[in-house]
């Protein structure tokens, strides 16, 4: 008999009685301990929900409770963009259309149009009829045929390009649009793919759980956060110097944690680039509906690659989400894949992959065709969803504004613009004590801000290690999604905490300042 | 550049915070063992070819060997005729509604209250919707902090774990940890979640029963690992032998394997069968003794046709069964809203039990579970409601009660149905459904069927489901996609067609195999 699976040590909780049992046979230990698991599992790293997040609950629990002696009486949770826990409102006519298809018995009943206007009720109608089963069928592993008629049809409306049914795969929002990808062409460990830094960590954690290798291309701080295609030319030839097989490239537009918006002539070098690489390009587009500085235009992937010609040369994947822009339906869990340019059998693998988890939820790809589809003008329900619409990014565009200012305004900080997205990802000078600390501790400087602002302040937010950041820098990244009325305290306790931990740890010198600005500057210096 | 190279690793690799060596790999860590050597391919072979970067020869192999039957040929040459306008019976697929069960009034009842929670204000709600759903809607927004469009915990709502936990010690009567509880979209994700955890290379293998439900074979594939293979007994009702487990783990243990996991799913899919408390017990005996993680699959609890073997959890046997079983065995159990009188396989609710798991391997799976963010709101609701479903008393019990009872007798009925039909036929034999949703007759196909089967390059059981498909419009699955014994071939159907449909579907069958009985005989 092998005992194999289980080598190193045991648990921890052998007993006399049970090494007696031992001599007898192998020692037992758990095949599930956390020695014996995947090792892929445990070196995948998930920083929007990572250490600093997990003390958060901790707290909020503590907070909830009544019993603590926190100075706040409240977590506010800017870790992650999830809007509607910080009380944005759901956009009403989506959840209309959602109800009513979710009971569809409402819609025979005498009150009904008491309760609905008439275009909710018809959309329902059609939808209701046109999903074979309702929304407690398995749809077509792709998603159901209505739901990926409706998006292709927006999305040809969007760019003036033709889009195929065949093309979309609807997903359970978009991370798992991400996960195929990496299954998909990750082979052994020295496939990899090109992610910018800073990056969302979906991408890192997700290469390094599918066994590939992160091949970092950095986006230049000092020229807002801007994607220089001349450095990616040098950071490819360079993995490839070291072995690397690059299969595909991210670009995350706009930029998540950075929030910059690519200029059309930036998205045509990087097309162009792809082309001439070989590079598969994963365009992540989850924010398109974030602008809100008035000289920046969204522009897809595909649209620009039609423009050019290069549809067919270069594969590429958009993906999107009902989770972020002014809709934040993040529960639900809806968003689509659209790919161009890949071969009919590649085609055929993801979606063998997509039906092994049967299908996506019925009720994230509904409103994700309707988030495609919205109400039209002359429509009943056309003017509520106009104004809570332009309400929310006009909202969000003043709290962006408001935000990045008063991180500006603070000793030692300097935050680009959020042109889109949901997030400031400030630059933060920390004082050499400070950073002497957190390395005494074995952490990370910026994580031990991130953590001494939690709990003086109650506010989450994640540390820039998390996405990856130019050595000698540091900073952390925020959503802006607290409510208006939330927001100013939020600066006023940010900016009170910074001057007390500036203070704490013995100020700054000038040197460190200006140390800081030049790591920033200095991204791209010396190629 | 070198400077600058070194930098941008070192910052990357000090990216993890908690102290776990090399949390990203970066350009440079493994290069030593990967370098080309001179007799491997060149660079330019493994990245593109025939100028394709997306060439089909050029995926992960894993992902171009994995075989997912129940969405494979068949099922696709049905969309095709069902796309040319021809009337397609899906009986491939365990999908209740899509062949027209209606869902429970209730559980829809509450969802559409927790999406649109601005009709709880509404002055008419209540002439559309009983106290009791009212009342349940608002707890349950009370609970999901920012309503159903928030990301929850990864884990999935607490409030519903809580009541998950508190369904199970109802059922079993034993304790259960909401903390070792993971709300997931639909089973098949918990299954996966679980598999990634266990699976680190191809020696690791996990044991499953043939016939199988092929997530299990898919799924271990996809991670690759190696599927062990032990048979249930068709002359013995599907039975489960103890005996035959064991000759599976000594053989693959012969070959070098390490056996990390147990599958058995109870009631069988296909197979219908109900395991036995004896059955169970033997087996958490094997676990114990053979160091096995036991991945029970439960999730037709619900559906059990027969009296002589209600379900009983693996949980409640091995609590029963004392120390040292109790509080050692290394259990993951899954249930989900898909299955059972619900029957709700679009909504993508489900959860895995994990019974004596290492706190820091739950962890780990918590980890993973975050990358996803979090299972959808409207899957957790619909678990709320069937693990905490209206109680005497409430407005809509008896409606509730009424609508899982008739549709539980009518599945008994379509059962006889469809089993009768099947040994009705000359060369057909097929076990008794006694749970699930599913038969799986065996067909003795005559030797010139198996002959066009071969010139057609097709397995003799995917010829004749193929012709059934084209003849009828009814889409099975062939047995070849479970596993069967070499030389067997099987199909498998739903017993889901409606009471009213039923009579038609067993006259289409029979017709259709006299016909193909006749042709190749």
């Amino acid at each position: 008999m092998t005992n194999m699976d289980a080598p190193s040590t045991s648990n921890g909780t052998s007993t006399s009685a049970q090494d007696a049992a031992a001599q007898k046979q192998p020692v037992r230990r758990a095949p599930l301990g956390i020695d014996t698991i995947n090792k892929r599992v445990i070196k995948s790293e998930y920083a929007v929900r990572g250490e600093i997040v997990q003390l958060a609950q901790k707290i909020a629990k503590e907070v909830e409770s009544g019993q603590h002696n926190h100075p706040f009486d409240k977590v506010v949770w800017c870790n992650i963009g999830n809007p509607q826990i910080l009380g944005q409102k759901p956009i009403t006519y989506f959840r209309q259309v959602l109800a009513l298809c979710e009971c569809p018995q409402l819609l025979s009943h005498p009150n009904i149009r008491e309760l609905f206007p008439e275009d909710v009720i018809a959309r329902a109608q059609l939808l209701t009829k046109q999903i074979p089963g309702g929304l407690g069928a398995y749809s077509e592993s792709a998603g159901a045929l209505i739901i990926r008629q409706l998006v292709a049809a927006s999305i040809t409306k969007r760019d003036g390009y033709p889009a195929d049914p065949d093309n979309i795969y609807m997903t359970d929002g978009a991370s798992p649009a991400v996960h195929y990808m990496m299954d998909l062409l990750l082979r052994e460990p020295t496939d990899a793919m090109m992610v910018p830094i800073p990056q969302y960590p979906l991408y890192s954690a997700t290469l390094t759980l599918y066994g590939g290798t992160l091949a970092p291309y950095l986006l230049d701080e000092g020229a807002g956060w801007g994607l220089d295609v001349e450095h990616l030319r040098l950071q490819l030839a360079k993995a490839r110097r070291e072995g690397l097989c690059v299969r595909a490239m991210v670009v995350i537009n706009p930029g998540n944690p950075t929030g910059q918006c690519l200029s059309y002539q930036n998205m045509r070098d990087v097309l162009t680039f792809c082309r001439d690489e070989q590079l598969v390009l994963i365009a992540d587009e989850v924010y398109q509906a974030n602008i809100y500085v008035g000289n920046k235009e969204f522009f897809s992937f595909k649209k620009v690659a039609c423009a050019m010609g290069l549809e067919d040369q270069v594969p590429l994947v958009s993906l999107h989400s009902i989770s972020k822009g002014f809709i934040g339906e993040c529960g639900r869990r809806g968003g689509y894949m659209e790919v161009t340019g890949f071969p009919e059998p590649v085609k055929d693998q993801i979606l063998k992959l997509a039906s092994i988890n049967l299908c996506p939820n019925l009720s994230g790809q509904i409103c994700c065709a309707l988030m495609m589809n919205p109400p039209q003008p002359g429509e009943a329900s056309y003017e509520l969803y106009r104004k809570e619409k332009s309400d929310i990014l006009g909202s969000l565009k003043r709290r962006a504004e408001l935000l990045v200012g008063a991180l500006n305004r603070l000793e030692g900080v300097s935050c680009n613009a959020a042109e889109g997205a949901l997030y400031a990802f400030p630059r933060v000078t920390l004082p050499e004590a400070a950073v002497a600390a957190a390395k005494k501790l074995g952490k990370q400087p910026d994580w031990l801000y991130c953590k001494e602002l939690l709990e003086a302040t109650g506010i989450v937010v994640v540390p820039g290690s998390g996405f990856g950041q130019a050595d000698g820098t540091f900073h952390f990244r925020t959503t802006f999604l607290p409510s208006e009325e939330d927001i100013g305290r939020v600066v006023e306790a940010l900016s009170a905490f910074h001057a007390a931990f500036l203070k704490r740890h013995g100020g700054l010198t000038t040197a460190a300042v200006a140390a800081s600005a030049a790591a920033a500057n200095g991204t791209h210096a010396g190629q | 550049m070198r400077k600058e190279a070194t930098r941008l690793v070192s910052a990357l690799l000090r990216a993890g915070n908690n102290g776990v060596s090399t949390s990203w790999a970066v350009g440079g860590t493994r290069l030593k063992s990967a370098m080309p050597q001179p007799d491997e391919k060149k660079d330019e072979d493994l990245h593109a070819k025939e100028g394709k970067v997306l060439h089909p020869h050029l995926l992960n192999e894993n992902v171009v060997k994995t075989q997912y039957a129940v969405r494979g040929e068949l099922y696709l040459r049905a969309e095709q005729l069902r796309k040319e306008g021809k009337e397609i019976i899906f009986t491939n697929v365990g999908n209740p509604h899509a062949l027209g069960a209606k869902p429970l009034t209730f559980t829809r009842q509450v969802l559409a209250l927790c999406a649109a929670p601005f009709l709880l204000d509404h002055p008419k709600v209540e002439d559309m919707f009983p106290a009791d759903a009212i009342a349940r809607a608002k707890k349950i927004l009370a609970s999901f902090k920012g309503g159903v469009g928030a990301y929850t915990d990864s884990r999935g709502n607490p409030l519903v774990r809580e009541e998950v936990a508190r369904f199970i010690e109802k059922r079993d009567g034993v304790p259960s940890n909401p903390d070792h509880i993971f709300l997931t979209d639909g089973a098949s994700v918990a299954v996966r979640l679980c598999l990634n955890a266990m699976i680190r290379h191809d020696r690791d293998s996990v044991l499953v029963p043939i016939p199988q439900y092929p997530l299990y074979s898919a799924s271990i594939r996809l991670y690759g690992g190696t599927l062990v293979g032990y048979f249930l007994d068709e002359r013995r009702g599907w039975g489960l032998s103890v005996e035959e487990l064991q000759r599976a783990l000594q053989e693959s243990r012969e070959e070098g394997k390490l056996v990390r996991g147990l599958v058995f799913i109870n009631p069988g899919n296909p197979t219908g069968q109900c395991l036995s408390k004896e059955n169970l017990q033997e087996l958490i005996k094997l676990a114990y003794q053979e160091k096995i993680v036991l991945m029970a699959d439960e999730v037709y609890q619900e559906n059990v046709y027969q009296d002589e073997r209600p379900f009983v959890s693996a949980k409640k046997v091995m609590w029963e069964m004392g120390e040292p079983y109790r509080s050692h065995v290394e259990l993951l159990s899954f249930h989900t809203v898909s299955k059972g009188t619900a029957g709700e396989c679009g909504l993508r609710g489900g959860y895995v039990e994990m019974t004596n798991i290492h706190p820091g391997a739950i962890e780990e799976v918590y980890k993973c579970a975050s990358i996803n963010l979090s299972p959808n709101t409207m899957g957790q609701i619909a678990l709320s409601v069937l693990v905490n479903p209206p109680k005497p008393g409430d407005p809509s019990y008896d409606q509730y009660t009424k609508e899982k009872a008739s549709e539980l007798v009518s599945l008994r009925r379509r059962r006889h149905m469809v089993t009768d039909g099947f040994n009705a036929l000359d060369g057909v034999t097929c076990n008794f459904t006694e749970g699930a949703m599913y038969s799986f007759p065996q067909i003795k196909l005559p030797a010139k069927a198996l002959e066009a089967a071969k010139a057609a390059g097709k397995a003799g059981d995917v010829f004749y489901c193929l012709k059934l498909l084209e003849a009828t419009g009814i889409s099975t699955v062939p047995g070849s996609g479970f596993g069967q014994e070499e030389g067997t071939f099987h199909l498998r159907t739903t017993i889901l067609p409606r009471e009213e449909v039923m009579t038609t579907f067993v006259e289409k069958f029979d017709k259709f195999h006299k016909d193909f009985m006749k042709q190749y005989s």
